[in-house]
C-alpha cells in the first residue's frame, strides 16, 4: 500500500520533471527540472530495493551528468535558440512516434506481460544488502565486463582530450 | 535485521521534508511579509557591487568543459570502487589484482591527460 503510493509519487516526479524539462524556455530551468526527474528515478530504484543503483543514480546522474549539462549550457550560445519558435513543423511526426510507442506499450502490457519475469528483489532470504549482491556478482560473473568498463573509460578520456585540444 | 523497508528510509524522508519546508517557508514568508521596492538598481544581481558588464550567458573556455567531462569519467571509476570495497575481504588477493588491472587502465588515462597538459591552466596554447 505504502509502496504503491510511493511508486506513484516518484513516477509523477519523474514524468512531471521530464515534461517540464522539455517545455521550459530557459535551458538552465530545463536542467533543474531534469534533476527532479532523475531524483524521481532514484526513488523508483530505491522502491525496487536497489540501493546501490539509487546511490549511483544520485551521485553520477544528479551530481555528475548535470554538471556536464550545465557546462554545455555555459559553453554554447543559446540566445538565438531562446528566441526561436519551439515545437515547429514536426508536430505530426512527433505525435505519430508517440502513438506508435504508446501502441507498443499497450500491446506489451496486454499480451506480453506474462512472458517475461521481473527479477526478484535481492534481499529475499539472506540478510544481505543489495550492494553486497551487486558486488558479488560483479566480481565473479561479470568480471570481464567490469575490466572492459575501464577500457571504455580510458577511450572516453582520450576522446575528450582529443576533441577539446587543438594540438595534441 | 532492519525494520520494514519504507521504515528504514523514514529519517531520509523526514530530512527531505524538513529541507523543503524550511526552503519553501523562507520563500513564502518573505513573499508575504517582505516590502517590495522595485527599481533598476534593486533588480541588479549585486546591488552594492560593481555594475555588471555584458551578459551572464557569455561563452566560457572549453577547458571548463574538459574538466567536467574528466570529473564524470573519474567519478564513474570511483563508483566501481565502492562495490569492490564492500566485498574486499571475501575476494582476497584475486579481487585485489582484478582491481589493480582496472586501476592501471584508468591511471593510464590519467597520465595521458596529465602529459598532454590538459590540467595545466597557466600555460597558453600548448
Amino acid at each position: 500500500m505504502l509502496d504503491t503510493a510511493l511508486f506513484y509519487i516518484f513516477a509523477a516526479l519523474t514524468l512531471g520533471g521530464g515534461v517540464l524539462t522539455i517545455t521550459r524556455r530557459s535551458a538552465v530551468h530545463s536542467a533543474i527540472w531534469l534533476i527532479t526527474s532523475l531524483l524521481g528515478v532514484a526513488g523508483l530504484y530505491l522502491l525496487q530495493r536497489a540501493e546501490f543503483l539509487a546511490g549511483v543514480q544520485v551521485i553520477l546522474y544528479v551530481g555528475g551528468i548535470m554538471v556536464l549539462f550545465l557546462f554545455v549550457i555555459m559553453l554554447v550560445n543559446l540566445d538565438q535558440a531562446a528566441k526561436e519558435k519551439r515545437f515547429s513543423g514536426q508536430k505530426w511526426i512527433a505525435l505519430a512516434c508517440v502513438a506508435a510507442v504508446a501502441l507498443q506499450a499497450l500491446w506489451f502490457v496486454s499480451k506480453g506481460a506474462g512472458r517475461f519475469t521481473l527479477g526478484q528483489p535481492s534481499i529475499a532470504g539472506e540478510n544481505l544488502g543489495n550492494s553486497e549482491h551487486v558486488s558479488r556478482v560483479l566480481f565473479s560473473q561479470y568480471l570481464l565486463p567490469f575490466e572492459l568498463a575501464s577500457i571504455l573509460l580510458l577511450v572516453a578520456i582520450i576522446g575528450a582530450v582529443v576533441m577539446a585540444k587543438k594540438r595534441i | 535485521m532492519s525494520p520494514s523497508y519504507p521504515e528504514a528510509y523514514f529519517p531520509i524522508l523526514l530530512q527531505v521534508g524538513l529541507a523543503v519546508l524550511v526552503a519553501g517557508g523562507v520563500l513564502v514568508t518573505s513573499h508575504l511579509l517582505g516590502r517590495r521596492v522595485r527599481n533598476k538598481t534593486k533588480d541588479s544581481p549585486y546591488e552594492c557591487g560593481i555594475t555588471p558588464v555584458g551578459d551572464a550567458r557569455g561563452r566560457f573556455s572549453v577547458k571548463f568543459y574538459l574538466v567536467a567531462v574528466l570529473f564524470i569519467l573519474f567519478d564513474v571509476e570511483v563508483v566501481f570502487l565502492f562495490p569492490w570495497a564492500v566485498v574486499f575481504r571475501e575476494l582476497g588477493l584475486f579481487g585485489f589484482f582484478s582491481m589493480l588491472l582496472y586501476m592501471a587502465l584508468i591511471l593510464a588515462g590519467f597520465f595521458f591527460v596529465w602529459k598532454k597538459g590538459v590540467l595545466d591552466w597557466a600555460k597558453r596554447g600548448r
